[in-house]
């Protein structure tokens, strides 16, 4: 979707702004919510690319103006108001009102926290060859898919090389809307400066994209 | 899904402490998680993973040519191969640093990051200012946190736009000759990991 949260060369956010000595969480509540996010979709409720999904679908006003872990929060309880493991009127009410609907890889559990604190694998098996090959010229399409997708607005109708390959990998498009892993070849595709933004753009600058796929043709 | 719209949010800290609460009490009362878990979660994060198991990588690198083509080559193995720093995920990539080219990390989607080697992201890297302008404007982002690059180094930017991790090798200090592991991993900075800082200059303070 073509949302907010895609800021990839947008203008008029200001300067970055590093703390000094920045703690780990700035509020209690910030590390439950990372704990809820992590455990609950370790218990099966979503996968990576559904949560990802659903902070972008935050409106455009609620994302800009809420801190990260805000946006974790309400992304968390419209997925599992959606996705039918909690019920709307229950965060208002304080407890549980509604029966539990049984997860899939049930309980969430300490035995469960080992296996969390390494990514998972997104690699799988291909079923078919790929179609580009390091050095190959790709365009990434012109396409604006109104759900869930990887491709960055800046790069879309721009030419780029294929660089790497990383095999086949889950594709988020598919994934986040429960549509299967639909795995695809997965590459990194750089672009220089001055394709994306111009013949003003700084020359000594190349940006990348890891980019699946069904996100390329041949240029 | 639910209307945000008729939510107003002023940051307003104790409506969202206890709507966090409200949600865990009902995520515990379901039985879908144990608040033991979770706080097992927080101090996973708060213990194991950190820039300290970055820092080990790069010196590692940084001592050993044949442990630094291996980290180029498959980072992910590479990594593993260390006991003392805790297991990588799949799909971590090393890119180093030269005298002609500097490479640069970012998210503008959301936040990816290489956690189990850099911890969690500090507030700058999730925020928009950062996001925006890393893709357009590197040498003015690299000026917010008081970096100049000559301007015949060739800037890389790597957008993480999937579930490919980048971690920056970056260059060895120079006046390290000689210097053990422990001694190098101590100057190995966060932000030089992500290519928005360089190391720290031997006898410069901390």
């Amino acid at each position: 979707m073509n949302g907010v949260h895609d800021m990839g060369g947008m203008d008029g956010f200001g300067k970055v702004e590093p703390e000094p000595n920045e703690p780990m969480f700035h509020s209690e509540w910030e590390a439950r919510v990372l704990a809820m996010v992590r455990a609950m979709g370790a218990a099966g409720a979503f996968n990576i690319d559904a949560s990802r999904f659903y902070r972008e679908t935050l409106p455009p006003h609620i994302y800009l103006g809420s801190s990260y872990y805000k946006k974790w929060l309400l992304g968390l309880e419209d997925l599992l108001v959606d996705k039918g493991f909690i019920a709307s009127g229950e965060v208002a009410a304080g407890h549980a009102i509604e029966p539990a609907k049984p997860l899939k890889h049930g309980k969430f559990s300490r035995n469960d926290v080992e296996r969390i604190m390494v990514r998972g694998k997104f690699g799988r098996a291909a079923s078919a060859p790929a179609k580009f090959k390091p050095g190959d010229r790709v365009r990434a399409r012109n396409i604006h898919p109104i759900t869930h997708t990887r491709l960055p607005r800046y790069v879309r109708g721009h030419v780029g090389v294929v660089e790497r390959d990383h095999g086949c990998q889950v594709f988020p498009d598919s994934a986040a809307i429960d549509a299967g892993e639909n795995p695809q070849w997965l590459y990194t595709v750089v672009f220089n400066g001055a394709e994306l933004w111009g013949p003003d753009a700084d020359p000594s600058v190349k940006i990348s994209i890891d980019a699946f796929e069904p996100y390329l043709e041949a240029a | 899904m639910s209307d945000h719209d008729h939510r107003h949010d002023h940051s307003d800290l104790s409506e969202t402490e206890l709507r966090v609460r409200a949600l865990e009490t009902i995520l515990t009362e379901k039985g879908y998680v144990e608040p033991a878990a979770l706080d097992a979660i927080i101090q996973a994060y708060e213990t194991k993973i950190g820039p300290h198991n970055g820092a080990q990588v790069v010196a590692r690198a940084w001592s050993d040519p044949a442990f630094k083509k291996a980290l180029l080559e498959d980072g992910t193995k590479a990594v593993s191969t260390l006991g003392h720093v805790s297991r990588v995920g799949d799909h971590l990539v090393v890119v180093e640093n030269t005298p002609q080219r500097h490479n640069m990390v970012v998210c503008t989607l959301c936040s990816c990051y290489p956690w189990e080697v850099l911890g969690l992201p500090p507030v700058w890297y999730k925020a928009a200012p950062y996001r925006s302008r890393a893709v357009k404007d590197p040498r003015g982002v690299l000026a917010d946190f008081g970096v100049t690059l000559p301007q015949e180094t060739e800037i890389r930017v790597w957008d993480s736009t999937a579930e490919t991790r980048f971690l920056v090798l970056p260059m060895r200090p120079k006046g390290t000759e000689g210097w053990s592991e422990q001694q190098l991993a101590e100057l190995v900075t966060r932000d030089s990991m992500i290519g928005t800082g360089f190391p720290r200059t031997p006898g410069a303070p901390s």
